[in-house]
């Protein structure tokens, strides 16, 4: 086998990228700034150097119009990737995201498919206040028709995006602003996570804990202090929203019979909301021995300050708390 | 200079065939619908027929069209099968979408038609994506937004136009401006002697046409189509004409009046090129009501077999939404 690398999450998708475009001349990336400056967050860096300003395309500011382009040249034999380059600018390319991208498939009896890519970094923690820290992925995984994947490591955020890529319908993947810097071992080469498969990242008896995005290196963060003092915690990684691994949710609550949602976004309708309905209407439900709990956002707008904006989500500390809290009054 | 349509025997009969079609098509929906026969909703085109017709004369069979909720005349022009069609407004699993689209979602990717659209303006984007991937191919295929004047109130539409001129993609935006977007009348709503001027401030060509005069409409596009191929970019169409019925089902023409009407009824574009053709002694009377039969032949077959197919089903309705990965 061949050797792990170690990259960021970052240098990660412009792997994805660029084997991807290396692979397959339908594939090409369009978004604002994505050429020369290399993108909002240096994500796709020099690959228009690499593979030239055609399939690295800087657009002008137009969202809607970016997507719109995406399902067209999508639905006419190429393989879009576009960039948003904040997630809350979904807002403004939502009808080409939820009425076009999302349904034409369906709508069209099956006639075309629309193999789109949406990469959109999300989540808080960088000061940008509300309109740029937002946590959407429960929008879009509200709407039929489109997949959605949120991943949490450099091998995954290169494994998710190749499998996205590849897949014959629109996929948005959520990436995570603050996971961008951190480090990861990666599998060289073509690599693919598949979508819809979660990931068991740690294994304990006491409680599982399912969390998304950044929340999941906290919860594991959160799981080695648990540790020291004696609890033991599963920790999975659904990666996939939609469509959903819920056999692998469901068999490791079973195990320790306690869970905690961890998410950043706001806690009304979020994703854990879904998480959780599905464990009170499925066999899990009878092995619970505490209640279902959920740890997520303040239903608030990202305040900007530090420490208003660290308090509007979970924390290392908090899923500490909130465990220990679980296992011990249960 | 290529011998005008009008003059061209086989070219006006395939003109007025085509206009048939689509006046035919939707008076049989219009009568269907008022007897309860059929659900939903649709938008009639009745009046407006020369600009598909013309417009798609100008296109090859694999160039783009991406549509809107006024459609049927968009699918027809560009080749679809009516009874195909009438299959889906009557919601038969033999329709195009299978019963899950109806009027305003048919599509036809045989014929490039990339499909209606219930969104206004949802469309004009998606058309310029389509020349953006017909430029990346090599292709040297060309896309043709059919839009209202209404569409032109819409982000989408600035969005999409200012990325294809950027671009410079092989895509023609043609307005069919029959003056009202719903109850909103175009001159009204924009502030332009006429909506090509708009054009200018996205730096494309732009030019009005009387909508009506299918040879006109013709030529503009044709010209358009030629400048899009050699790769001179897009250019803005306003095809100015009238939709004779109400917007949709529940009009009840409060903003418009009976004698404008009236007026427009005595522009009908196909009354006017059926004239047009017999004083220039390229098609008979005769000729005519050869057309017009077989046309109603055609429709009453169409109406027939699409009523007597199944209906569309709702087993596998679940594994309609993605398309099979793999597949
Ligand atoms: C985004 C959006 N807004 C509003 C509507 C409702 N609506 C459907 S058609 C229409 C009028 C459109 O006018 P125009 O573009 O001129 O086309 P026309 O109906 O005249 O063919 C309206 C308001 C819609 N379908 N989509
Ligand atoms: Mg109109």
């Amino acid at each position: 086998m061949d050797e792990l690398v170690t990259m960021t999450y970052s240098e990660a998708v412009r792997e994805a990228l660029a084997i991807a475009m290396e692979r397959d001349e339908r594939v090409f990336i369009m978004g604002e700034d994505v050429g020369t400056y290399g993108g909002a967050f240096g994500v796709t860096g020099d690959l228009i150097h690499r593979l030239g300003e055609d399939r690295v395309r800087d657009t002008t500011i137009s969202e809607l119009g970016i997507v719109g382009l995406g399902v067209g040249a999508a639905m006419t034999g190429m393989r879009p990737i576009v960039e948003i380059q904040f997630s809350d600018f979904t807002a403004q390319a939502m009808d080409q995201i939820a009425n076009q991208a999302a349904k034409i498939h369906f709508m069209l009896g099956g006639a075309v498919n629309v193999p789109l890519v949406i990469r959109a970094p999300g989540g808080s923690g960088t000061g940008a206040a509300a309109q740029h820290s937002q946590s959407l992925e429960a929008w879009f995984a509200h709407i039929p028709g489109l997949k959605v994947v949120m991943p949490a490591t450099a091998d995954d955020a290169k494994g998710l995006l190749l499998s996205a890529i590849d897949d014959p319908n629109p996929v948005i993947v959520i990436e995570h602003k603050l996971l961008y810097k951190t480090s990861g071992e990666v599998r060289p080469g073509d690599t693919r996570v598949p979508i819809g498969v979660a990931e068991v990242r740690r294994t304990g008896g006491d409680l599982t804990i399912v969390a998304t995005g950044v929340e999941v290196s906290r919860s594991l963060e959160a799981a080695e202090i648990l540790a020291a003092e004696g609890i033991e915690a599963t920790v999975v990684d659904p990666r996939t929203l939609k469509p959903l691994d819920t056999e692998t949710i469901i068999a490791e609550v079973i195990k320790t019979g306690r869970v905690l949602l961890v998410q950043e976004a706001v806690k009304t309708l979020g994703f854990m909301s879904e998480v959780a309905a599905v464990l009170s209407e499925t066999e899990a439900f009878v092995h619970l021995r505490a209640p279902i709990k959920r740890l997520a956002g303040l239903d608030i707008p990202i305040p900007y300050a530090p420490q208003l904006e660290r308090a509007a989500v979970p924390q290392v500390d908090d899923i500490v708390a909130a465990a220990r809290t679980l296992v011990q009054e249960w | 200079m290529t011998t005008p349509i009008v003059q061209d025997r086989d070219r006006a009969r395939e003109s007025l065939r085509t206009m048939w079609r689509i006046r035919r098509f939707e008076e049989a929906v219009e009568d269907l619908y008022g007897r309860g026969l059929m659900h939903g909703t649709m938008h009639l085109s009745i009046g407006q027929e020369a600009v598909p017709t013309a417009a798609c004369q100008a296109l090859n069979r694999d160039d783009y069209i991406t549509s809107t909720h006024r459609g049927h005349g968009h699918c027809i022009a560009k080749g679809a099968d009516l009874e195909r069609m009438m299959a889906e407004l009557l919601a038969k699993e033999t329709g195009y979408c299978r019963g899950r689209g109806g009027s305003m979602h048919i599509a036809d990717t045989e014929t490039g038609n990339l499909g209606a659209n219930g969104i206004v303006a949802g469309g004009v984007p998606i058309a310029a994506g389509a020349a953006l991937s017909a430029k990346l191919r090599g292709t040297g295929q060309v896309a043709l937004a059919f839009h209202g004047d209404g569409a032109m109130g819409e982000g989408a539409w600035h969005e999409g136009v200012v990325l294809a001129a950027m671009w410079q993609l092989p895509v023609v935006f043609l307005c069919e401006n029959n003056l009202y977007g719903m109850s909103m009348s175009s001159e009204r709503a924009f502030n332009l002697p006429q909506l090509s001027d708009r054009a200018k401030g996205y730096g494309i060509p732009g030019v009005t046409v009387d909508g009506n005069d299918l040879q006109a409409v013709y030529d503009v596009t044709a010209e358009a189509v030629e400048r899009a191929r050699n790769g001179g970019g897009p250019t803005f169409i306003e095809a100015k004409t009238y939709r004779w019925r109400g917007h949709s089902k529940s009009d009840k023409n409060l903003y418009r009046t009976r004698e404008e009407i009236d007026e427009w009824r005595l522009k009908d574009p196909i009354v006017r090129f059926e004239l047009e053709t017999v004083e220039a002694g390229t098609l008979s009377e005769a000729d005519l009501e050869a057309v017009r039969d077989e046309v109603r032949t055609e429709l009453r077959g169409a109406v027939q077999r699409a009523n007597a197919a199944p209906d569309a089903r709702p087993d596998d309705l679940l594994a309609s939404v993605y398309a099979e990965v793999g597949a």
